[in-house]
């Protein structure tokens, strides 16, 4: 019998390893011969640990299971999918996945992330198959008519980027792909390069095709160590079947790639800011222009682009530009991962086509808080997003309409705080954060953030507050105008967010005597 | 967690000119020493700075940039918490100070015993499991004081 245990790192630190090794010794006292694939995550986390089985009717999934249940669901005859209290049935029934549009993370989950084999039976390579037929001007157009807009957070159209990296003169171009994944609440890069690594490569390979690139970096976050490990192995795999190398799938075009690892510095996740660190260097944000485009890694023209901008790009060469664009709204084309997350009853991986509203992934997916107690502030984008009450969740998901409203989608993360959230202390932490990561470059940035941290524990304390609200706005205006690049600059945004729409909490009486002091 | 090796000149040598042909080597060096002797010994620096053809002030403003060097050994076990915004919502800050309370260290610091370091870490990409924790390496999620306390337990036994 064949049986799949998800290994993302997120269903590890919910047991799925101590799961996996139950089941093993369960069979093998029974005398049966189990068959484990080890997959990454489908992306519903609170039904985790899971295992699915194959049966005659497809994979009938069991969870959440603690180590306790293992035997009994062989007691129960899970092996021809029978009646379990935990029987979920087909995850694909389930509304949380059956509502999703899955595009990005269609294999996510369901294939050995390790597998060639799998990712080609589930239409990996044929992107690539179709690009290798294409002019590179022709990939290029394909991406611009899907309008996808780069995953990573600044929303800017893929096609457009390639485009000036296609047209300029270089003996060396080079394809750079963030997976620095740094903004709290956000998880869907690490979930995709743990399972289904394949894509990432076939979308840099097409990416290296459409510009005229013939090498490529992954630049990942250390606190991913099991993406790190499962690209670096996907990579080697790829390399030995001949996908990548000095012939990719024997065409005669070149592309290599090499994985790498950042060292813990949020900063690094700023595309100039990466280009140092690739090179050896502190990670100190580059004044742009030039961009990198233009004058990237070693000065040569780069193509950065975040995982999920890279790893979309097969499924368009495969399905066609305009198959993508006919989802979304507006100007946000196709889909979104959407990463549901923080004091939330149903967190996880929800891809969606643009335009749903934050209400409806909050409360119809994600069914409230954990807590049960009412929500109060959701935070949008990251730790430079904005947060809102719980009276704007009719906001859609779409980069323009959360602009109009002060906030952003940055990279598609939701973080539910329930009503024991105080914002005075969210916003303190905002400058905190900024503080700590903060590459130094400029002073707006440096010197700001921490003043930012001193007058919020003044406002805190009710100090002078008239006159610290205003050294806060002032503050935040000079941030917002002076930094040089967006960590500075849009520090004031969870910060006049919390200010703006959670006034009670910067109440300026103090809250203790002590405070006051 | 395997113990760091001892500080060892001719073998640092060794790992560094086995990555230097690398472009832009630096980090992949410093993360190589690191793995193999827990910290970025100081005699390192001038070795690397002599294969990369950098200065010693240039080696160790790299060093110093990145939070992940460390420029002490740290103790048998690393706890890192995430201190971050998920985290946040569902009772980090709180558990974690607690634990640092209980343990008599602040974030960044040792046990007098050197069994764990306890450090801050913004976000380990756990955040629908949240709060969350890596001990040596390994991920653990919804942590509460209960899971922590097993966690040191687990740190002083060995
Ligand atoms: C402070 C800061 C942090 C960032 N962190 C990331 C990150 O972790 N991942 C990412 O893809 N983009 C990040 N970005 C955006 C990148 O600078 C860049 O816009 C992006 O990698 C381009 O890829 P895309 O067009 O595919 O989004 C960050 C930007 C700033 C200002
Ligand atoms: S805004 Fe901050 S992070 Fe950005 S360049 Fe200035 S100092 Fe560096
Ligand atoms: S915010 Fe704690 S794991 Fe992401």
């Amino acid at each position: 019998m064949k049986v799949f245990v998800s290994s993302d790192t997120a269903s590890l630190a919910l047991g799925s390893r101590r799961i996996a090794a139950l089941l093993a010794e369960e069979a093998s006292r029974r005398g049966l011969a189990l068959d484990i694939v080890s997959t990454g995550s489908r992306g519903l986390f609170w039904l985790e640990p899971l295992v699915e089985v194959e049966t005659g009717e497809g994979r009938v999934a069991y969870g959440p299971l603690e180590p306790d249940d293992v035997a009994g669901l062989f007691e129960a005859g899970f092996q021809e999918g029978k009646e379990h209290p935990l029987r979920l049935g087909q995850l694909e029934d389930q509304p949380y996945l059956a509502r999703q549009t899955r595009r990005t993370f269609a294999r996510c989950g369901i294939v050995d992330p390790l597998s060639l084999a799998d990712y080609q039976a589930h239409g990996g390579y044929s992107g690539l198959e179709r690009a290798l037929l294409l002019e590179p001007l022709a990939i290029v157009d394909e991406v611009k008519l899907s309008g996808m807009r780069g995953r990573g957070g600044a929303g800017f159209p893929t096609g457009i980027k390639w485009n000036t990296v296609l047209h300029a003169e270089a003996d060396q171009k080079y394809i750079v792909c963030n997976a620095d994944e740094g903004d709290s609440g956000t998880f869907a890069d690490r979930m995709l390069m743990e399972g289904d690594p394949f894509a990432l490569i076939e979308g840099m390979t097409i990416a290296g095709l459409a510009v005229g690139a013939t090498k490529g970096f992954i630049y990942i976050r250390s606190e991913y160590p099991h993406a790190y490990r499962t690209m670096t192995e996907a990579i080697r795999v790829a390399t030995e079947a001949g996908c990548l190398g000095s012939s990719v799938l024997g065409s005669g075009r070149a592309f290599t790639l090499e994985a790498r690892l950042g060292a813990g510095a949020y900063i690094c996740g700023e595309e100039t800011s990466l280009l140092e660190s690739l090179e050896g260097k502190r990670g100190m944000v580059r004044a742009k222009p030039p961009l990198p485009a233009v004058h990237g890694l070693f000065g040569r023209p780069t193509v950065v682009n975040n995982v999920l901008s890279l790893a979309t790009v097969p499924w368009i060469l495969t399905h066609g530009g305009q198959a993508y664009a006919d989802f979304g709204m507006g100007r946000s084309r196709g889909t979104l991962p959407v990463q549901l997350a923080g004091n939330v009853k149903r967190g996880g991986l929800i891809e969606l086509a643009f335009g749903t509203t934050l209400r409806e992934v909050i409360e119809d997916f994600g069914g409230g808080t954990a807590t049960g107690r009412p929500i109060k502030a959701v935070q949008v984008g990251g730790p430079l997003g904005a947060y809102f009450p719980a009276s704007m969740l009719d906001l859609p998901l779409d980069y323009e309409a959360l602009a109009a409203e002060k906030g952003l989608l940055g990279h598609g993360g939701i973080v539910v705080f329930d009503d024991s959230v105080d914002l005075s202390r969210q916003a303190r932490f905002a400058f905190e954060f900024c503080a700590a990561e903060s590459c130094g470059k400029c002073t707006p940035c440096r010197v700001g953030a921490v003043r930012g941290v001193e007058v919020m524990d003044r406002i805190i304390a009710g100090i002078e507050p008239e006159k610290n609200f205003t050294v806060l706005e002032d503050l935040c205006t000079l941030m917002t105008d002076a930094s040089l690049c967006a960590m500075g600059g849009l520090t004031p945004v969870p910060v006049m967010s919390a200010l703006t729409h959670f006034p009670e909490d910067f109440d300026t009486v103090p809250r203790t005597p002590a405070a006051a002091e | 967690m395997p113990k760091p090796a001892q500080w060892d000149s001719t073998l640092a040598s060794a790992i560094i000119a086995a990555h230097s042909s690398l472009d832009g080597a630096a980090l992949p060096i410093l993360h190589a020493l690191q793995d193999e002797f827990g910290h970025i010994h100081e005699d390192a620096v001038p070795l690397v700075a002599q294969a990369l053809n950098l200065s010693r002030a240039e080696v160790h403003g790299i060093v110093t940039f990145y939070h992940d060097f460390r420029r002490d050994p740290a103790g048998h076990h690393v706890l890192k918490l995430c201190r971050a915004e998920a985290c946040q919502s569902m009772n980090g800050a709180r558990i974690a100070s607690d634990l640092l309370a209980t343990l008599g260290i602040s974030w960044g610091e040792t046990t007098p015993d050197g069994h764990l370091t306890v450090e801050g870490v913004y976000c380990l990409g756990l955040c629908a499991c949240a709060p969350s924790a890596l001990f040596d390496g390994e991920p653990i999620g919804r942590i509460s004081s209960e899971t922590l306390a097993d966690v040191v337990q687990q740190a002083r036994a060995q």
